[in-house]
């Protein structure tokens, strides 16, 4: 499996490669937006500020050839703040429009409990998808965010539970992302990264 | 079921081994890093923080690479630090490979650095490391591995990190660590609940119903020990069977 690592400088992109690499996928990554816009499969991953990760991708003109990529049928996976980008805005950057291939704004927990909501937590409402296929119910995978998407919308596949239920799971077609970081989520994460690989091939 | 409360190994080394030793006198050997790494991962660790005790000397090339080793080992989160005094040491220790970079001294005399490097990696990939002693009727804090004292107050320092930026707060009582005599509830209790971010509990581990005590009474979010794992007197499995056991939820790994 061919996949492309979009890597326009988030922190968490060298352990996103090695986890694909781990389970046999031939990893690119690039900035490049001829390679995005050719992509088969795509994976965006994230972590940190909400701005960085669009101001970057319009900085690299990378938005128009992912969302062309995505509208050709490309497998998209989103990881964490590649997860948030999808939606029509976010509270974290009220100035920058997001991609918009999902309605809807990504807004802060709730400030009653800690946060970044860090560490592991499990899931819930959980409909069948490809990207938890065999994970074991009650299997934890490895949360570090402190804003989320609201867990409403035809696309959640999974919520989770933090101050506030919100989408940790999300399948639309082609479009899959998840909240929690799976190259970092033990062998509950690396089961997730393998089902997207299969569901791309 | 909510968010699990974890567990956290801490391998101390002086670049390139593992060390211990008690208030870096008279260090030994406690094995090599990639492989105790591999094996806190199997065994069901949250997370592995690895500091470098010797920093400020010359070895950070050593460091470094030490951090490659674990990153490639593990499947877990990866904080790394120990004499990160600016942001492209910082930006060195994140491309190694750890996910959060930890700042103790250099924080306490610039506090700016503290919010450099949450512009640069977000509030979640800043731990503030904090050692903590006992003075009158609070807290003191230390810095340069706990031998030199401050005028800051450990609770005040605490919030003043959250409010910099930093996403999780390291907590060491210096007047525990080495001691094995159990954490200190009540230290950690104070600062935790004096603070919006998670409260990570280190210092005094010995025995599981140490780890039961920071969770309940010390309202900790994670606990970190090393010698007790590296040293096999405890078994990070058996450690959180007993603490799922006991009501804590925990990650018992599939």
């Amino acid at each position: 499996m061919n996949v492309t690592l979009i890597d326009y400088g988030a922190g968490n992109v060298p352990s996103v490669e090695r986890a694909l690499r781990r389970l046999g996928a031939q990893v690119e990554t690039t900035n490049v937006a001829e390679k995005i816009s050719a992509a088969r499969c795509l994976v965006l991953p994230g972590v940190g500020h909400c701005a960085a990760l669009i101001a970057a991708l319009d900085a690299h003109s990378l938005r128009q050839p992912l969302i062309d990529a995505v509208g050709r049928g490309a497998a998209f996976l989103g990881i964490c703040l590649g997860l948030q980008a999808l939606y029509e805005s976010s509270e974290e950057a009220p100035t920058l429009p997001g991609l918009g291939l999902l309605p809807g704004r990504v807004t802060r927990l709730p400030e009653d409990v800690k946060l970044p909501h860090m560490g592991w937590n499990t899931l819930k409402n959980i409909r069948a998808t490809r990207l938890l296929d065999s994970v074991p119910s009650g299997a934890y995978f490895y949360f570090a965010h402190s804003f989320a998407a609201p867990a409403v919308g035809e696309e959640s596949a999974a919520v989770s539970e933090h101050g506030r239920e919100f989408i940790a799971v999300l399948e639309k077609e082609n479009i899959r992302a998840v909240q929690f970081h799976p190259e970092k989520s033990g062998a509950a994460g690396a089961l997730v990264l393998r089902n997207f690989l299969r569901a791309a091939a | 079921m909510s968010l699990a409360r974890r567990i956290i190994p801490c391998l101390d080394t002086d670049g390139a081994r593992v060390v211990k030793g008690v208030h870096f006198e008279g260090l030994r050997d406690a094995g090599d890093p990639t492989e105790l790494a591999a094996r806190y991962d199997a065994e069901g660790a949250d997370e592995l923080v690895v500091l470098d005790i010797a920093a400020a000397r010359d070895n950070r090339p050593t460091f470094l690479e030490t951090i490659r080793g674990v990153a490639e080992q593990l499947a877990i989160p990866l904080t790394a630090g120990g004499g990160i005094r600016s942001l492209e040491a910082a930006r060195a220790v994140v491309r190694a490979g750890a996910d959060k970079i930890t700042v103790n001294t250099a924080a306490v005399e610039r506090p700016e650095l503290v919010s450099e490097l949450c512009a640069e990696f977000g509030a979640q990939a800043v731990v503030l490391a904090i050692d903590a002693k006992r003075e009158g009727g609070g807290w003191q804090v230390r810095i340069r591995g706990g031998r030199q004292a401050t005028s800051l107050n450990a609770r005040e320092w605490a919030q003043r990190g959250v409010e910099l930026g930093a996403g999780e707060i390291l907590l060491t009582s210096v007047d525990r660590d080495g001691t094995q005599s159990g954490f200190d509830t009540e230290l950690t209790a104070a600062i935790s609940n004096a603070v919006s971010v998670p409260v990570i509990a280190s210092g005094g581990a010995k025995v599981p119903a140490h780890f039961l005590e920071v969770f309940t009474r010390g309202a900790a979010d994670a606990a970190l020990a090393a010698s007790i794992f590296h040293d096999q007197v405890q078994s990070i499995r058996a450690l959180k069977e007993f603490l799922r056991r006991s009501g804590v939820e925990v990650r018992l790994p599939c």
